[in-house]
C-alpha cells in the first residue's frame, strides 16, 4: 500500500472522520464539563451537520478507496453509498431531536454524555457499513453498530424493560454475528479473499454451486438478515423495539434497517453479478435461484409482520410488526433484481425515514404525557390531544400507503417496478397484505377518535418546540405524496454501486 | 501422520456446534455467551487454517486478530448487561426473564 494513495483516500472519507472527532469532543466535554451537559446534543448536531455537508460535496465521486494487494479495495465512496449515509445523517438529527424530548433519556442526566458518545459510535458503524467492499470491514462495521446499539437498547438501567431488552439483543445479535463470521470464514477458505470484487472475479473462473458455498452464503445472508430483521431472524424485533427507549427503538427502524439494506444489497450485487441483460435486469451467478429465494423471504415477512401486528396492544410492539412488514416490502423491491427495483427500494426508505420517524415521534410525545404506549390507553385521545392525534393519523396512513400520502408513492414505485418484472401474482399478495395492514392502522385511529373522549384535558410541555418538530416530519410525508419528483430524481442518482 | 488443513476444519466445525449446542440448550446467560465465544472462536481457526493451507498470505491472521478484539469487546459489553439484569431481576435464567412477550 502506498502511503500517498492512503493520503488521498483521507480526503473521501471527511464525513468519516467529522464523526470520528465529533465523539471524540463530546466524550471530552462529558469528561471535562460534569454538570452541564446540555450543549452535547448540540455538538452532536453541529458535528452531524457538517457531515451532511461533506456528504453532499462527495455525491458524483464515485471512488474506491483505501486500496490493498493487488486492485483490492476496502471502501467504495460511490453514490448509492452517499445516499444511505445521507438517509443515516437526517435520521440521527431526527434522533438527537427526539431525545431531548424523551423522559425516558432526560431521567438519566449525568449519562448523556454516553448517550451521545454511543449514538456518534453507531453512526460511524452504519458509515463504513454502507461503503463496505470488503467481508472483514461489513462484519467489523457491523460489531460497531451493534455493540453501541446493545448498550444503547438498555439505555435506562434500572428499567426492567429496557435490560431485558438489551439482554434480548445481545444475545441474538451475538449468535447471528457469530454464524455469520463462521460463514465468511469458509467464503474465505473456498475463494482464497475477503474481497467482494475479488470474490466476483474468482466465482467467475470457477463455478462454485457446491452445497459448502451454500451454506456460507446463508449463514452470511442469516447475518445480514437479522439486521434487516427478516423472519425468520427477526425474533428479537418486538422485544427489543418495545424495551428499549422510543428513540432508539426509532433509529433502529429506520437507520439500523437502512445500513442493513445497503449492504445486502451490495453484498448480492457486487459479489454475484455475472452481467446486465438488455432490459436491464441484473443476472446474478446461479449459486441459488436469487429472485425465488428473495421473493420467498420477503412474502413470509410481510405476512408474519401484518399478521402479528393484528393483535398487539402495545403500539411500540405494534410498530416493530408493521417495521417487518415494511422489511418485507422493501425486500421485494430487491428481488426484482434491476436497476428500476432498486430505484423503489430507495424511494421507499426516503418516505419511510419520514413516516416512521414521524409515528414513533408521536407515540413518544403521547408516552411522555400518559406513560403509556397501550393502545386502550389511547381512548379518546383525538379530543384531549387534537393536534398529535391528527398528526399520529397522517403518519399512519401513510404507514398503510393510501393517497394522498407520500406512502402512496413508495408502494406504487414498488408495484410499478413488481409489475414490470411480471411478478404479477407476487405484487398481489403483497396488495393483500396491504389491506390486512390496514386494519391494525385504522384500529389506532378508532380508538383516538371513535371512543368517548376522557374527562381530563392533557397539557404538553415546550410546545412550540413539540409542535415545529412534528410539523417538519408532517410536511414531506404530505408533499412527497403530491409532488415526488425530487426524490424520485435523488432515488435514480444514487443508483450508482461501484465493484465492477 | 501429517495435521493438515482436514484436521481443522473438523475441530472447528466441532467448536462450532457445540457453542450452537450451548447457545441453544444453556439456560444461564453467561453460559449463553460462551457458546458464542466458541463460535467466534471456531470461525478464527477457519481464518488461519485456510490462510495457512492454501497459500493465501497472511489475510486470514488478520481477520483472526481482528475477531478477537471484536470477541473480547462483545463479551465485555454482554456481561455488563448480564450484570445490569443480576441487578434488576435477581436472575440470569433467560428462560425467567421473559417479561417481554406476546
Amino acid at each position: 500500500m502506498n502511503i500517498n494513495n492512503f493520503l488521498s483516500d483521507l480526503n473521501l472519507i471527511y464525513p468519516e472522520i467529522i464523526l470520528v472527532s465529533t465523539l471524540v469532543i463530546v466524550l471530552l466535554f462529558d469528561l471535562i464539563f460534569k454538570h452541564n451537559k446540555s450543549f452535547l446534543p448540540i455538538i452532536s448536531l453541529a458535528g452531524i451537520t457538517f457531515a451532511i455537508f461533506f456528504t453532499i460535496l462527495n455525491f458524483g465521486k464515485n471512488e474506491f478507496a483505501f486500496g490493498y494487494g493487488s486492485n483490492n479495495f476496502l471502501l467504495s465512496i460511490d453514490d448509492f453509498s452517499n445516499f444511505f449515509k445521507l438517509l443515516i445523517l437526517i435520521s440521527s438529527i431526527f434522533i438527537i431531536l427526539f431525545s431531548i424530548l424523551s423522559n425516558e433519556i432526560k431521567i438519566c442526566r449525568d449519562r448523556h454524555g454516553e448517550y451521545y458518545t454511543l449514538l456518534l459510535g453507531m453512526i460511524i458503524g452504519m458509515f463504513f457499513l454502507v461503503s463496505a467492499n470488503d467481508l472483514i470491514v461489513i462484519y467489523i462495521s457491523i460489531e460497531i453498530l451493534s455493540l453501541s446499539s446493545y448498550i444503547l437498547a438498555g439505555f435506562v438501567k434500572t428499567s426492567l424493560r429496557n435490560s431485558e431488552a438489551s439482554l434480548k439483543y445481545v444475545i441474538y445479535g451475538g449468535v447471528s454475528s457469530g454464524i455469520m463470521i463462521f460463514g465468511m470464514s469458509l467464503i474465505y477458505g473456498m475463494t482464497g479473499s475477503t474481497n467482494l470484487s475479488e470474490i466476483n472475479s474468482i466465482l467467475k473462473v470457477t463455478a462454485l454451486s457446491d452445497v459448502t458455498f451454500l451454506t456460507s452464503l446463508l449463514m452470511v445472508l442469516a447475518g445480514l438478515g437479522f439486521k434487516i430483521s427478516v423472519v425468520p431472524f427477526h425474533f428479537w424485533t418486538p422485544d427489543v423495539y418495545e424495551g428499549a427507549p422510543i428513540p432508539i427503538t426509532a433509529y433502529l427502524s429506520v437507520a439500523s434497517k437502512a445500513a442493513g439494506f445497503a449492504v445486502l444489497i451490495r453484498f448480492i450485487k457486487i459479489m454475484f453479478l455475472s452481467g446486465i441483460t438488455n432490459n436491464e435486469y441484473w443476472v446474478l451467478y446461479p449459486i441459488i435461484d436469487w429472485r425465488s429465494l428473495l421473493i420467498i423471504f420477503s412474502i413470509i415477512t410481510m405476512t408474519l409482520g401484518n399478521l402479528s401486528a393484528l393483535w398487539q396492544d402495545n403500539l411500540k410492539r405494534m410498530l416493530a410488526y408493521s417495521s417487518i412488514a415494511h422489511a418485507g416490502y422493501i425486500l421485494l423491491g430487491l428481488a426484482v433484481l434491476s436497476n428500476q427495483g432498486l430505484t423503489a427500494v430507495l424511494i421507499y426508505f426516503i418516505i419511510y425515514l419520514f413516516m416512521n420517524l414521524g409515528a414513533f415521534l408521536v407515540v413518544m410525545l403521547i408516552a411522555n404525557e400518559i406513560n403509556s404506549e397501550d393502545i386502550n390507553d389511547y381512548k379518546g385521545l383525538g379530543y384531549s390531544l387534537p393536534f398529535l392525534s391528527a398528526m399520529l393519523s397522517i403518519f399512519l396512513i401513510s404507514l398503510v400507503g393510501l393517497p394522498p400520502t407520500a406512502g402512496f408513492i413508495a408502494k406504487l414505485y414498488l408495484f410499478i417496478a413488481l409489475v414490470d418484472a411480471k411478478m404479477i401474482v407476487v405484487a398481489i399478495i403483497a396488495l393483500i397484505n396491504t389491506v390486512i395492514s390496514l386494519y391494525y392502522y385504522v384500529r389506532v385511529l378508532k380508538n383516538l377518535y371513535l371512543s368517548k373522549p376522557a374527562e381530563n384535558k392533557i397539557k404538553i410541555r415546550n410546545l412550540s418546540f413539540v409542535y415545529s418538530l412534528v410539523l417538519i416530519m408532517v410536511v414531506p410525508v404530505i408533499l412527497f405524496g403530491i409532488y415526488f419528483a425530487p426524490i424520485t430524481n435523488l432515488a435514480k442518482y444514487s443508483l450508482k454501486i461501484l465493484g465492477m | 501422520m501429517t495435521v493438515g488443513l482436514t484436521h481443522f476444519l473438523v475441530v472447528s466445525t466441532l467448536l462450532f456446534s457445540m457453542g450452537l449446542y450451548a447457545i441453544i440448550t444453556r439456560k444461564n446467560a453467561v453460559m449463553v455467551l460462551m457458546g458464542i465465544e466458541l463460535v467466534l472462536n471456531s470461525a478464527n481457526i477457519n481464518f488461519v487454517a485456510f490462510s495457512r493451507f492454501g497459500n493465501f498470505g497472511y489475510s486470514g491472521h488478520l481477520v483472526a486478530l481482528f475477531v478477537i478484539v471484536l470477541a473480547a469487546a462483545e463479551a465485555a459489553i454482554a456481561l455488563a448487561i448480564v450484570l445490569n439484569i443480576y441487578k434488576n431481576m435477581s436472575t440470569v435464567n433467560v428462560d425467567e426473564i421473559d417479561n417481554l412477550r406476546e
